[in-house]
């Protein structure tokens, strides 16, 4: 083989690596039952494929070669290792005759094999961390220094994380399957919530000094395409738009110099029309089927948003009818905090202020900083300053994140301008 | 008359015994059960897994909710069990969750070690 081929068959490698090394590492963990053994199949298998399709070329289906060799070179180890532990025989045995090698067998369901991983990654019986942790270390495959820098964590503290979960996993007997239809929703929903943390926690990082972390946002997104490639669900189509139509805003709401700019002040001509067109007609897809969930809903007020050619001629009716709805199938202080600033801009601050104060009463919101924002813009609409610096003031205290920091130090720095001082 | 007798242990006071200590304990142990069970005294005994390892599960308006460890409201307490044989960890859930208790108190699912204690 010329040097020319070799070097093509090693960038293939390289390619089907990244294309393909999660697919052949779920189908590893079905068929040898632990992650860690699947793990080390999987780095062997490239090994020993970097070393010999330069020589003999690639092979016709690369994907099932490298299950295959990777299957092998397990059931070889095992037997190896059975001098010093005889049990690992009764295994390598077991697999042998309990699973099949792919490349006999042409329909092996390897599809399946990404939704038991996901499914497994997001079990309920992990922690949230852990099934974060999980998802983006074996189907996203980051590294545990990747995770730990987007979470602005050590990599020990990711690594011991995933370990741990293994551990339960293995131990608990946690199984590798896509659940069964009556409980798939309630498993879809713990899914879609580990990809929606890690879209939000790109888009609006909940601490620190940067706004956004783009990174984790993509993989979210390319997570929910996966998704939706795999699972035809109302819901995983919501969530999809919704990331899509938050992401279209990205560029438009930080400043140059890194500080948040709020919808109605965002350049709207810098909003990414396509991903705005895509995330539309997921929307109006999701809205069609018979079980409209909360993804899809706040995908609709979204859209909404994004079919409004200035903030001045967004249908606020519309989003406030979709607030209701909403509430009605996820009550939440959160959304109807959300509400009210709707409300406001379609009946007038009066209106807001007197659903925002009814909310604080309740006190379920009475650490969270945007609800006192919320209240100060209000008040300031209203020509109440003195209000309006008090919830200022409050919100400053309890937020923890630099840009919003930054944002409502400025408006209350407006406020005291425009006060004549007695 | 039955009676659960049920074994507490601090995690750290066990792991902190050398290996060959802990293989003693275990031995000792299961040679005490088995001596217990030829008596006609022991029904069931059996060593389990980490606390990391434990599922709690409630059902609360006909939704069962599944959370990692055990975590007992503080004013539940221990009212009884279930020694379940199941493929998996899915199975036990389902188990759990339609338990009467489950609906208004929690049950907490803790996988038992197939060997000894020492492993």
């Amino acid at each position: 083989m010329s040097d020319d081929t070799a070097q093509e068959a090693r960038d293939k490698v390289d390619e089907v690596y990244r294309a393909e090394s999660r697919q052949v590492l779920a189908t590893l963990i079905r068929l040898l039952g632990n992650f860690d053994a699947a793990e080390e199949a999987l780095q062997e298998a490239f090994a020993i494929a970097m070393e010999q399709w330069p020589r003999d070329g690639i092979p016709a289906n690369p994907r099932a070669w490298l299950v295959s060799t990777g299957r092998f070179k397990a059931i070889d180890g095992m037997r190896r290792r059975a001098r010093y532990d005889a049990s690992l025989n009764e295994l390598a045995t077991h697999i042998e005759t309990t699973t099949s090698d792919p490349l006999e067998q042409t329909n092996e369901p390897i599809e399946d094999d990404r939704l038991r991983l996901i499914f497994t990654c997001c079990h309920p019986a992990l922690s949230s961390e852990a099934q974060i942790s999980m998802t983006l270390r074996e189907v996203c495959n980051l590294t545990t220094e990747e995770i730990a820098r987007a979470f602005l964590t050590k990599p020990a503290t990711i690594a011991q994380r995933i370990v741990r979960a293994k551990a339960k996993i293995r131990d608990a007997r946690i199984p590798y399957e896509v659940p069964p239809p009556l409980e798939l929703p309630e498993r879809v929903e713990a899914v879609l919530r580990v990809v929606y943390l890690v879209f939000n926690e790109g888009y609006s990082a909940s601490f620190g000094p940067s706004l956004t972390r783009a990174d984790l946002s993509s993989e979210a997104i390319r997570l929910g395409r996966l998704l939706l490639q795999l699972l035809l669900d109302a819901e995983v189509m919501g969530l999809l738009a919704l990331m899509l139509l938050h992401e279209s805003r990205r560029q438009a709401r930080t400043s140059a110099s890194g500080d948040l700019v709020l919808l109605e002040q965002q350049d709207r001509s810098l909003w990414n029309r396509d991903l705005i067109r895509e995330g539309i007609t997921l929307v109006k897809q999701a809205l069609a089927s018979k079980r409209i969930g909360p993804y899809t809903l706040q995908a609709a007020i979204a859209a909404v948003h994004a079919e409004a050619r200035s903030a001045g001629e967004t249908d606020w009716a519309q989003i406030v009818a979709l607030y209701d709805l909403l509430l009605r199938t996820e009550p939440s202080p959160i959304i109807e905090l959300n509400r009210a600033v709707a409300v406001a801009m379609r009946d007038g601050p009066a209106k807001g202020l007197e659903l925002v104060d009814a909310l604080l009463k309740r006190g379920e919101l009475a650490q969270y900083h945007l609800a006192y924002a919320a209240r100060a813009d209000f008040c300031r609409r209203l020509g109440r300053n003195a209000d309006a610096r008090a919830s200022y003031e409050r919100a400053l205290a309890l937020v923890k994140q630099e840009p919003e920091q930054r944002f409502l130090e400025k408006r209350l720095a407006e406020l005291g301008q425009g006060t004549v001082s007695p | 008359m039955k009676y659960l007798c049920l074994v507490y242990l601090e995690e750290k006071t066990l792991n902190a015994f050398p290996s060959h200590e802990r293989r003693a304990i275990s031995d000792e142990a299961m040679s005490y059960c088995e001596k217990l069970q030829k008596a006609g005294q022991l029904l069931a005994a059996a060593p389990l897994h980490p606390v990391e390892t434990a599922t709690t599960v409630r059902v609360r308006e006909g939704k069962t909710s599944t959370t990692d460890g055990p975590f007992a409201e503080t004013k539940e307490q221990l009212g009884g069990f279930l020694m379940i044989d199941v493929p998996d960890l899915n199975d036990a859930i389902r188990i759990a969750a339609q338990f009467p208790a489950a609906r208004f108190g929690s049950v907490e699912v803790r996988p038992m070690k197939e060997l000894g204690c020492a492993d």
